[in-house]
């Protein structure tokens, strides 16, 4: 420890700390512009010039390592003296057109101008302009605003993991821009609007639509990723204006995922449904709540009556709130009905027979900081989980963090990797065995005995198996993590089992990302089958006479979205619960009863690290929509179940924890080895990634964010070798045939980040939707 | 005493740059001492003090003492870097040196990784200067054929690989670390210090950077012995060092003289004033170094001490005479003009400091100044100077302060009457005549 006296102010710090770090330790606010505490220190801006004893100049607090026994002024004549020195300097050139600006109320300039600057400005030369950039759609630029503190460029580097932005040019003339023009695609980028302490960069959905300080704000939780980040909602006239993210240091430290900052824009689409709709032959028509419940209620009676309980199926959004599963698996449950599901895109349900409890990340998110070797399994990490894949690259820069993962498709993910796997999604169990087996070998621990005799444990394993089982063995503190493209897959209770054995046999902890912002509160309110329930993909495959689908797309948000449009369409009864409105939902419903999104409803999500984070509605409801758990409450009363008179979100919330299913836990029992199936010679394997921007129903109605690379159309990729296999050549338009008949028109696009006989075609796309099942097998012909 | 030169001795022949040459004059004499009769990496730091050379790129630091700073029990590896960015207005040494006498340099850089226990050396070489950047690449192929450059050099047991490197004419990368930051093939931009090169240099490693005038230097100490050396100038400004003379002498050019020379004899080594004009002033260091009126410049000796004393600095000897034809204004405004130019634009006082202090110049210049400007420009080079991350802010305050505490009356005289103190008829009879009839 050292001691320093800042301002009178005796301290104690730790060795390595800066006048800075002791200042905010003793409560003592240095004005400063370009230091940040999740950044590197650029020492650049000069506002945080303070006098030390015995140094001949003023210096900067950010950078100054503390000694012992140091003596620091911040507020001393000198320091105060070289800091508006400083301010002066960076007003010359700013255009201080403050009335105009959007920053203005939360401009760091504008603040420490107040305190700083002179009441004249001695500059009386012409003030130097810059072009403003094009950064894409969601970041606006006015290059001439900015004081060159580059901390975008900072963040981009170390934070983003790319360095998508640079200080071009020298002296006054130096200004911030992308290389050759480039707009920034990193799915955090918004981050630097925050971080910009001027209005150089704002948001560009956002700007001139209204003034920070007249804005209300309310606490949120993300409704997307599975992080669960933590959110500033602002409102104004009932109108959500703008997202920010809430300091959280366990989940999203001050960070926000720009699908977390930019999804608002649908709260107000056009597509959002203001009124319960029905259906009358091919007509529909608006109708209120009380026709509509009255109606949904006496058609549920009548399924149940004539057909039974298990002819009615309720399916779920992973993305709908704990309260809303709960009450729903309630409802369903009450009129004698085990079919609910909310893992709408999964396929492969056999280890709910042997799990012993909700699958979760398996540690805390804190503790990637500390982690020594990872292993990431299926998964597109970088668009699945942005912030988290931002701790994992964190750590992999910054303390050596090893990082290899196995999956189909090997994407950028902007971080520094030791071992890159790629194959084909019928050889991603066969790795895992190869990987345990390797394991089993250099650890000298037997595999299970269970895993044994599997087909897939050889004798010849893989050299790739062996460096990844190499990298697993570096160290003390190690994951394994399954992502969603495994979560997916078509044997995906197998993975889970071979990610298990390779835990164990490498003492690493194991579990899942997780696809949605409330995967893991699916299982704690009990929004899944029982034993003699159907899962989400019977359902389908066997169809029912009535579904209940719960805020979600019945041809984007499934495993199969052709099987089950088929499905909801042949049924007796559809009742669709959606904040938006869509064609296929008009395909299959018979009423449509407009919910309330979570900026306007109470609820809770649970995220990947079983945290449960409730929050309050942001806003009223908007036109007719109505919170789910009152729907569904309401429609309780209506069918007249017992258990559905609860009062508020929070006695729901209460009776849904203590259902004794919040218990987190990744150990499954055995599954048996499925048949392999013999890969057709004339097809591809399919490769589904879900998009982005394309993964649920708010987002994929968020109009700016449509607008990004992220968002671009679907296309048939495949390696180079592949496509001359095939006689295609990139560019061309294909005709890509599912295994059901479906067909797809997409543009050929080369990528070699893809194993060999493969093709990648996105899902959640209606483009792709009558390709069928995400794993499916396909033909190409070309056009 | 007499004055005679060490690195300029003996280029007056062909084909100086020869490693033939050089070997002939002596040249790589002191490395064969050091392998054949293994001195000690501490005998040549000693040698180095006692010599009392001072770096010669402007700051005058010790060198002896700089090289011992180097943590010689660092495992990995460990640089020495050559600063051949000379782009300060009035400094041409280092052209010279490395245009006439590579090998000196290289020499000396093989001594110093000796003595530092470096690995790899780079020598970075101005990019406006490319045929002297060629040369020196052929200086290092000659070297490497005859085994003084690469594995068990002269067959003895130490390695050492050597590179040249060239910028792209930037001023600010003769910053010790923005040369570092630009060899690493970014933006060359100064870091802040602490951490310091010796400890956290080039790729992270310790790392040494000095002058291409310091390098050549060292084989000459080691030869002569390093208190030899010393007495060639005077206590703590040992040796010979090359003054770069240009301005308004009949005889600009390279002048190698022993420290502590008086100026007056260096101006009559320079053919004196053109035209016999009456010296005006003297910037005795390079562009950034505090202009000196002529009555005090002439009781100078030509060392570090007595320049810091008329307020002033050595810096890198570069020495910019002005004649009575010089309008000061006008000079200043030219200086201001450069660093506003070269300011990398990183921190904010001499970023935004730089071009307001040239757009204050440049209008009084232009005839438009305001009665408070001289203040004006007092206080804005004033918040520059000790503010900024590198030196390049004090070297751009430095000239604004110096110019108007000792021309004050010409600056005044500028803006109230909107033209020069020295009429134009003057300054135009000055500007036509460079060279004197005598030369």
């Amino acid at each position: 420890m050292l001691d320093i006296e800042i301002d009178g102010k005796a301290v104690q710090v730790l060795e390595g700390s800066t006048i800075m770090d002791a200042a905010t330790l003793a409560g003592i606010y240095i004005p400063h512009f370009c230091y940040h505490k999740k950044l590197s220190i650029a020492a650049s801006c000069r506002m945080c010039l303070v006098q030390v004893e015995k140094a001949p100049k003023p210096l900067p607090a950010c950078a100054t390592p503390v000694t012992n026994g140091m003596k620091v002024w911040t507020r001393s004549k000198e320091a105060i003296q070289a800091q508006k020195g400083v301010m002066e300097f960076l007003l010359i050139n700013h255009p201080l057109d403050c009335p105009v600006c959007d920053q203005g109320g939360e401009c760091q300039l504008q603040d420490l101008a107040v305190g700083y600057g002179g009441m004249h400005a001695r500059y009386r030369e012409e003030k130097r302009v810059f072009f403003n950039k094009d950064y894409g759609p969601l970041i606006s630029s006015e290059a001439s605003r900015c004081i060159n503190c580059t901390r975008c460029v900072r963040f981009t580097a170390e934070i983003g993991g790319e360095m998508e932005l640079g200080q071009a040019f020298r002296g006054d003339h130096a200004e911030i821009m992308t290389f050759l023009g480039r707009a920034i695609d990193s799915e955090i980028s918004g981050n630097i609007i925050d971080l910009c302490p001027v209005g150089a960069l704002t948001s560009k959905p956002f700007r001139y639509s209204a003034r920070t300080w007249d804005l209300s704000r309310r606490r949120s939780v993300s409704p997307h990723d599975s992080l669960g980040t933590n959110l500033i909602v602002q409102t104004q006239h009932g109108e959500v204006k703008r997202v920010l993210p809430l300091d959280n240091e366990r989940l999203n430290e001050c960070w926000l995922t720009d699908k977390d900052r930019f999804s608002y824009e649908a709260l107000m689409s056009p597509q959002r449904l203001t009124l319960p709709v029905m259906r009358e032959g091919d007509d529909w028509h608006a109708e209120s709540w009380q026709i509509a419940l009255a109606f949904v209620s006496s058609a549920l009676r009548n399924v149940v009556s004539e057909q039974g309980g298990q002819a009615l199926g309720a399916l779920a959004s992973p993305h709908s709130t704990l309260e809303e599963l709960y009450l729903l698996q309630k409802l369903v449950r009450g009129l004698g009905s085990e079919n609910v599901d909310f893992r709408l895109r999964r396929s492969d349900f056999r280890s709910d027979d042997v799990r012993t409890g909700a699958p979760w990340l398996g540690m805390t998110v804190t503790d990637i900081h500390d982690l020594n070797s990872i292993l990431v399994i299926g998964s597109f990490l970088r668009k699945d989980a942005p912030l988290l894949a931002q701790k994992v690259r964190h750590s992999a820069l910054r303390h050596g963090l090893r990082v290899s993962t196995v999956s189909s498709a090997a994407e950028d993910w902007r971080m520094p990797m030791s071992t890159r796997v790629k194959v084909p999604p019928a050889r991603m169990v066969s790795i895992l065995a190869d990987i345990a087996t390797a394991l089993a070998e250099k650890t000298g621990i037997p595999l299970a005995s269970n895993l044994m005799q599997r087909e897939s444990v050889k004798a010849d394993i893989p050299g790739e198996a062996y460096a990844i089982a190499e990298e697993l063995l570096n160290g003390d503190k190690k994951a394994v993590w399954l992502g969603n493209f495994a979560e997916q897959h078509p044997r995906a209770a197998e993975l889970h089992l071979w990610a298990q054995e390779i835990a164990r046999l490498s003492g690493a902890s194991f579990g899942f990302i997780g696809e949605a912002a409330n995967s893991v509160g699916g299982y704690f309110a009990n929004a899944v089958p029982s034993a003699i329930g159907l899962n989400a993909r019977a359902m389908i495959e066997s169809p029912r006479h009535a579904y209940l689908l719960w805020g979600a797309e019945p041809d984007l948000d499934f495993a199969d979205g052709a099987a089950t449009l088929a499905a909801m369409t042949r049924a007796r009864l559809v009742v669709a619960f959606s904040a938006f409105d869509s064609p296929a939902l008009r395909q299959v419903a018979d009423v449509i009863l407009p919910l309330a999104p979570f900026s306007e409803t109470a609820g809770t999500f649970v995220n990947c690290i079983g945290d449960i984070q409730s929050f309050e509605a942001s806003t009223l409801p908007h036109g007719e929509a109505r919170p789910g758990w009152k729907v569904l409450r309401v429609l309780g009363n209506l069918l007249e179940l017992p258990g559905f008179d609860q009062d508020d979100c929070e006695s729901v919330r209460a009776e849904a924890l203590s259902g004794g299913n919040t218990r987190l836990d990744n150990t499954i029992g055995d599954v048996p080895a499925a048949k392999v199936p013999v890969p057709n010679a004339d097809t591809l394997q399919r490769v589904a990634d879900v998009p982005i921007y394309f993964a649920d129903p708010l987002v994929r109605r968020a109009a700016s964010l449509q607008n990004t690379a992220d968002a671009a159309l679907p296309v048939a990729r495949m390696t180079q070798v592949t496509m001359e296999t095939l006689g295609v050549k990139a560019g061309k338009k294909l005709r890509i045939k599912g295994s059901t008949g479906g067909v797809a028109e997409l543009e050929a696009v080369v990528d070699e980040n893809l194993a060999s006989g493969c093709i990648r075609i996105a899902a959640a796309h209606v483009s792709t939707v009558p390709l069928g099942h995400l794993h499916g097998e396909l033909t190409v012909e070309r056009v | 005493m007499s004055i005679r030169p060490l690195i300029l001795a003996g280029l007056d022949g062909d084909r100086t740059w020869r490693l033939q040459d050089y070997v002939a004059r002596g040249g790589y004499e002191a490395l064969r001492k050091i392998i054949k009769e293994k001195i000690s990496p501490d005998a040549v730091i000693a040698e180095l003090k006692a010599s009392a050379l001072r770096g010669r790129g402007g700051a005058g630091f010790p060198t002896g003492l700089k090289w011992s700073f180097v943590p010689r029990a660092f495992p990995g590896d460990k640089f020495v870097v050559c600063n051949s960015d000379e782009g300060e207005p009035g400094t041409f040494k280092d052209r010279d040196i490395l245009r006439y006498n590579p090998h000196a340099v290289i020499e000396g850089m093989i001594i110093g990784a000796y003595a530092m226990g470096a690995t790899r050396g780079y020598n970075y070489i101005h990019g406006e200067i490319f045929e002297v950047y060629q040369r020196f690449e052929e200086a290092l192929d000659e070297a490497r054929a005859a085994k003084l450059l690469g594995q068990n050099i002269l067959g003895g047991d130490f390695s050492f690989e050597l590179f040249a490197h060239h910028g792209y004419g930037a001023y600010v990368c003769g910053e010790e670390t923005a040369l570092l930051e630009s060899i690493e093939g970014k933006k060359g931009q100064p870091r802040f210090k602490p951490p310091f090169p010796a400890s956290y240099g080039l790729y992270g490693k310790p790392t040494t950077v000095n002058n291409t005038e310091t390098f050549a230097s060292v084989p000459f100490i080691i030869k002569m012995g390093g208190e030899a050396f010393m007495n060639l100038g005077k206590p703590n400004n040992g040796g010979t060092k090359i003054f770069s003379i240009s301005g308004h002498v009949r005889k600009p050019g390279n002048y190698e003289i022993n420290l502590g020379t008086p100026f007056s004899e260096l101006l009559e080594m320079a053919g004196g004033m053109r035209a016999g004009r009456k010296l005006k002033a003297v910037i005795p260091g390079g562009s950034s170094a505090p202009v000196v009126p002529a009555d005090i410049m002439m009781d100078c000796t030509m060392d570090f001490d007595s320049i810091a004393k008329a307020g002033s600095m050595l810096g890198s000897g570069a020495v910019i005479v002005m004649d009575e034809t010089t309008c000061m204004v006008r000079a200043l405004e030219r200086l201001a003009r450069f660093y506003h130019e070269e300011s990398c634009g990183q921190c904010t006082p001499c970023r935004e400091g730089t071009g307001w202090l040239y757009r204050v110049l440049h209008r009084i210049e232009l005839g438009i100044g305001r009665p408070d400007d001289l203040d004006l420009l007092r206080s804005v080079a004033g918040n520059i100077s000790g503010r900024t991350i590198c030196a390049l802010g004090d070297a751009a305050a430095g000239p604004v302060q110096s110019f108007i505490k000792h021309f004050a009356d010409e600056f005044e005289y500028h803006i109230e009457n909107r033209q020069c103190l020295v009429p134009l008829a003057v300054q135009d009879a000055g500007s036509q005549i460079y060279v004197g009839q005598s030369c």
